[in-house]
């Protein structure tokens, strides 16, 4: 038996076929996970996202901990409730966790931080980041008396915010993309793991059910991890322990863009290891992959480049919304625009694209 | 709990065959596999004409989760595929007993005998549960 998120009961009542993930007891569909991803792109879903950690950081030294901590910098945090991507380096620049941070608190004497970071790193990201703690002024608070429920989908802001007040539904209302706030005990961001328009609300444990409730109940479909995987795929989003882990570089993970290399004196964890990789050029990058014959890439596949090499695909799956198969790549840097993948033991031709294949329900490839 | 239906025969590997009127086998996947399997997304499945022995391999099922392989339930020729389910594969999971794969014109009918019935089936189908 894995951990449980309090919305468990609810799911089976739901239907729910149920898988570990990561240690954690969650439902992979309600009965169709292809139809599930269709209903986020043309409406809207909710995802019970309760195994996900989030960390508050406070104290007058908050700042000055994650701009140590993080390779994006919270000083780009210009107004309230802001929020952005950052991977989470070790000393070697491999990739300890990718996280979202939203500002929270902005005065000098109470700087505040939300940090949600992955279900299956939670300990190791915690230790790590105790460990880097001890020569700030900061206070680091797990919040387990929390819960998260994502809803994604052109229509998600709007179908919420017909079920709640009026005081979070003008919340809902004014936020803008990549931002989160506060309203009472409830956190609301504009943030997302789909490419959909979309919510993401943090509420106390002992309301997430009745709210639950309330969405599924007001006609909002629940929505699986299978769904979750193949709308994240399409995005181009990555899923930490598969398209990157402590042995990869951000840079090898198309996570470059998340780098904040200025200003040059912000010494970051990682930040040497990787100004060595950038110098001497990275030999790896993560693309994307498009097979347009019938077949799904999967996870390990080996892809060849003609001439130059070969690489290995790091995610794959079908995609719903583009009716062929996709994945993520790790391949030599110099490959061009086309390659090969071998499945069950023969080679397909696969167009070589920049990662993400859909953005608003709209096709980038 | 899966759905078996009584009136069917089933092989070990989860492919269910109706012997038909006209003495030709019809053979599909029960329930039991396309939930295991998950949406189904593209059949693979073989030439008519083609001869096929008991346990061969027949074509092949692509879900989203995984690629599986489907075996011929008997022996005999190839004589009918189904196109329409090349199509939309999806009728697997929502009906797997009327999505049928392909018509055998079986070469020994007893091999029939061979399979599995319902209950026999059922035990093998919660033993992999």
């Amino acid at each position: 038996m894995g951990q449980r998120t309090p919305l468990y009961d609810l799911h089976l009542a739901l239907g729910a076929k149920m898988v570990d993930f990561g240690g954690w007891d969650m439902p992979l569909h309600y009965g169709s996970q292809v139809e599930e991803h269709h209903q986020v792109r043309r409406d809207c879903g909710v995802f019970d996202v309760s195994h996900m950690c989030v960390v508050d950081v406070a104290g007058s030294q908050a700042k000055a901990f994650l701009q140590r901590l993080l390779a994006n910098d919270v000083a780009r945090l210009e107004g309230p409730g802001k929020a952005l991507y950052s991977a989470m380096l070790n000393e070697q620049g491999g990739v300890i966790d990718d996280l979202i941070v939203y500002l929270t608190g902005s005065s000098a004497q109470e700087q505040g931080y939300r940090l949600v970071v992955n279900a299956g790193t939670r300990d190791k990201d915690l230790a790590w980041m105790h460990a880097q703690a001890g020569d700030f002024d900061v206070q680091l608070r797990e919040r387990r008396d929390l819960a998260m429920l994502a809803i994604q989908g052109p229509k998600a802001r709007a179908r919420v915010a017909e079920l709640l007040t009026q005081a979070r539904a003008a919340l809902i209302h004014e936020l803008k993309p990549f931002q989160g706030l506060a309203e009472g005990d409830w956190f609301i961001a504009r943030t997302g793991y789909t490419g959909e328009d979309g919510l993401e609300i943090v509420l106390p444990v002992t309301e997430v059910v009745p709210f639950l409730n309330d969405l599924v109940g007001a006609g909002i479909s629940p929505i699986g991890l299978g769904a979750r995987d193949t709308l994240r795929l399409e995005a181009g989003m990555n899923l930490y322990g598969q398209d990157m882990d402590e042995q990869v570089s951000p840079l090898a993970a198309n996570m470059a863009w998340t780098i904040a290399w200025e200003p040059a004196a912000r010494d970051f964890i990682g930040r040497a290891a990787l100004e060595a990789q950038r110098a001497a050029g990275c030999p790896s990058k993560l693309v994307g992959l498009v097979l347009e014959e019938r077949g799904v890439l999967r996870a390990h596949q080996v892809v060849r480049v003609e001439g130059i090499g070969e690489g290995e695909i790091t995610s794959g799956s079908f995609s719903p919304t583009l009716n062929k198969s996709i994945a993520l790549a790790r391949v030599p840097a110099v490959t061009g625009d086309r390659a090969e993948v071998e499945i069950r033991g023969k080679w397909y031709p696969v167009r070589v694209v920049r990662p993400g294949f859909v953005r608003n329900g709209k096709t980038l490839i | 709990m899966s759905n078996i239906p009584a009136d069917l025969r089933y092989a070990a590997s989860h492919e269910w065959a109706r012997l038909e009127a006209d003495g030709s086998v019809t053979v599909g996947i029960s329930d039991h596999a396309q939930e295991a399997l998950g949406d189904v997304v593209f059949i693979e499945l073989p030439e008519v004409g083609k001869q096929l022995g008991a346990g061969q391999e027949a074509g092949v099922v692509e879900s989203v989760k995984a690629a599986s392989d489907i075996y011929a339930p008997v022996g005999g020729e190839v004589i009918a595929i189904n196109e329409a389910l090349v199509d939309s594969p999806e009728s697997v999971n929502s009906d797997p007993y009327g999505s049928w794969f392909f018509k055998l014109k079986p070469s020994d009918a007893s091999e029939l005998d061979k399979l599995l019935d319902a209950t026999a089936y059922q035990a093998a189908a919660d033993a992999d549960a």
